[in-house]
């Protein structure tokens, strides 16, 4: 099972085990890892699991669609370059070993 | 059998008491945790059964509220198949169907809702009329949904209207019978109708307002082969689906002596009239932090804010419930996204959109201010929206009618310095 690294705000790393197809969103609430609330299930419809990829994982995880663009002009903390929402964000063998910034609030 | 304990047992094992009981466990509480479902599929999310599952964009495998193993890591003791039989509220316990008997310090209920169903007696053996609520629900609608089968879809409200959707789709020749004058009369504007109406239509599916149901032909195996309708020819069908609402399930509350309303009344807390016995999700009737009085709300959101809201009542903290109701739509490709209720409303305006006719934007304004909104095909006006109507800005309503006004510079300008 493909592995995600959550960087929180305070620092502390928390390592998990992704199902594989699960999203990183979704592997956070089967993980309790605080700070990704999900709160519309992955239906783009909340920006509420806004996260910070690390850059060198950026490119790697596939483009945003038009709606996740949309989404992320609203997220409550300042969105970056490395932004995405990680309900669109699928784990796979692909992504073992991804690190992504949890922000201060969603 | 009324053993002192911290437990907390949790009745329903939809969303709204699977995050209940992820909320209390992400907030450290390390008490022991029951919760009862009375279906034996794992806890899912409901949504995606009238959306993503129909249309077949989602699998049941992705709708999983959360994986086995996080119950089992997380001591969450999940009893599936098994239905909470009777509260003793004076000695703090459940007892099972099964039998079997759990005290508890806390108790959630949320038992979420059932479909309403006609009354009509000849509708009682038919085998081809379904409503749409559980996992089981939608495997049975999915065999029904044949390129070429004939559909009645009695209700056009949003459960309807994303079925009939789904069934067009699948090839199924389509009607949506609506007693109203127009589709979504209960839960929203005249605007937000007409789009919806003009949508379908489009599109292919034969939707009647005004309706008047006579009553139905069935036949020698007892399955409805048409609906009788008044002033208008029989409609033959291969099969109907019911959308006419849904009842809070508030049975088990009601024969422990919880006081019930159209659900059960709780307080800003959550809590119910018994001591240690809380209700969240689709069977609360909570007071509405935005217009006072009591209100119930059906949706996902709301499900998950007072999950977690109940956790924290549980732990203590005395925050009163303050949520901003939001809901979702999917027809098509079209997304709705509702904030807010609009019941209140002093001003609708619907904001132009040239050149767009699969977008729309309604506001409603109550003293200047943003109270609610329904937008369809623009995600980021919804976010905006939900920000102006919780920021309480006092708003131009001439700038939201005008389409080359940015939603995002309203806040802007609304938000403190």
């Amino acid at each position: 099972m493909p592995k995600v690294e959550y960087v929180l705000p305070s620092g502390e790393r928390r390592v998990v085990e992704a199902e594989d197809g699960a999203s990183v969103m979704q592997t956070s609430l089967n993980n309790l890892v605080p700070g990704i609330i999900g709160e519309c299930g992955g239906e783009l419809s909340c920006a509420t699991c806004h996260v910070f990829v690390a850059p060198e994982w950026f490119d790697r995880l596939g483009g945003r669609s038009p709606e996740e663009e949309d989404m992320l002009q609203v997220t409550a903390a300042e969105p970056t370059e490395f932004s995405r929402l990680s309900c669109q964000i699928r784990c796979t063998a692909d992504t073992g070993g991804l690190v992504v910034h949890v922000p201060e609030v969603q | 059998m009324s053993t002192r304990s911290d437990r907390i047992v949790v009745v329903g094992a939809g969303q709204a008491g699977v995050e209940a009981a992820a909320a209390l466990r992400m907030a450290g509480s390390g008490v022991p945790i029951t919760v009862v479902g009375d279906e034996s599929a794992a806890p899912y999310s409901r949504p995606p059964l009238s959306k993503g599952i129909l249309t077949g964009t989602a699998q049941l495998a992705e709708i999983a509220l959360r994986t086995d193993e996080f119950y089992v890591r997380e001591g969450i003791d999940l009893r599936l198949g098994r239905a909470v039989a009777d509260i003793d509220a004076a000695g703090r316990t459940v007892r099972l169907d099964d039998g079997d008997t759990i005290p508890y310090e806390s108790l959630i209920i949320a038992t979420g809702s059932k479909a309403r169903m006609l009354p009509n007696p000849e509708l009682r053996g038919a085998a081809n009329v379904l409503t749409l609520r559980t996992i089981d629900d939608t495997l049975r609608l999915q065999e029904f949904l044949r390129p070429g089968a004939r559909a009645a879809i009695i209700g056009g409200g949003y459960i309807g209207l994303e079925i009939a959707s789904a069934a067009h789709r699948a090839g199924v020749e389509t009607t949506i019978l609506e007693a109203a004058d127009r589709v979504l009369a209960r839960v929203t504007s005249a605007p937000v109708s007409e789009f919806f109406q003009q949508i379908h239509r489009e599109e292919g599916v034969d939707v009647r307002t005004g309706v008047r149901i006579a009553g139905f032909r069935t036949d020698a195996q007892g399955n409805v082969a048409a609906v009788l309708l008044d002033g208008a020819p029989a409609l033959e069908v291969d099969f109907v689906l019911v959308g006419i609402g849904v009842t809070p399930r508030t049975e088990l509350a009601e024969r422990a002596g919880a006081l019930v309303d159209n659900g059960i009344v709780v307080d800003k807390h959550l809590r119910s009239s018994i001591p240690g016995v809380y209700a969240i999700g689709d069977v609360s009737r909570h007071p509405c932090p935005q217009h006072g009085g009591l209100r119930r709300l059906e949706s996902a959101p709301n499900v998950s804010e007072q999950a977690r809201h109940v956790a924290r009542s549980i732990l203590g903290d005395e925050a009163p419930y303050s949520a901003l109701p939001w809901f979702w739509s999917d027809q098509y490709d079209l997304k709705l996204q509702s904030v807010g209720l609009s019941a209140t409303a002093d001003t609708v305006v619907v904001r132009p959109n040239p050149g767009r006719d699969r977008k729309l934007e309604v506001f409603y304004l109550e003293a200047n201010k943003l109270i609610a909104a329904d937008i369809v095909g623009a995600s980021a006006d919804f976010a905006f929206s939900r920000k102006l109507v919780e920021s309480k800005t006092v708003l131009d309503s001439k700038a939201l009618a005008d389409p080359d006004v940015p939603l995002r510079s309203l806040l802007a300008v609304a938000s403190p310095a």
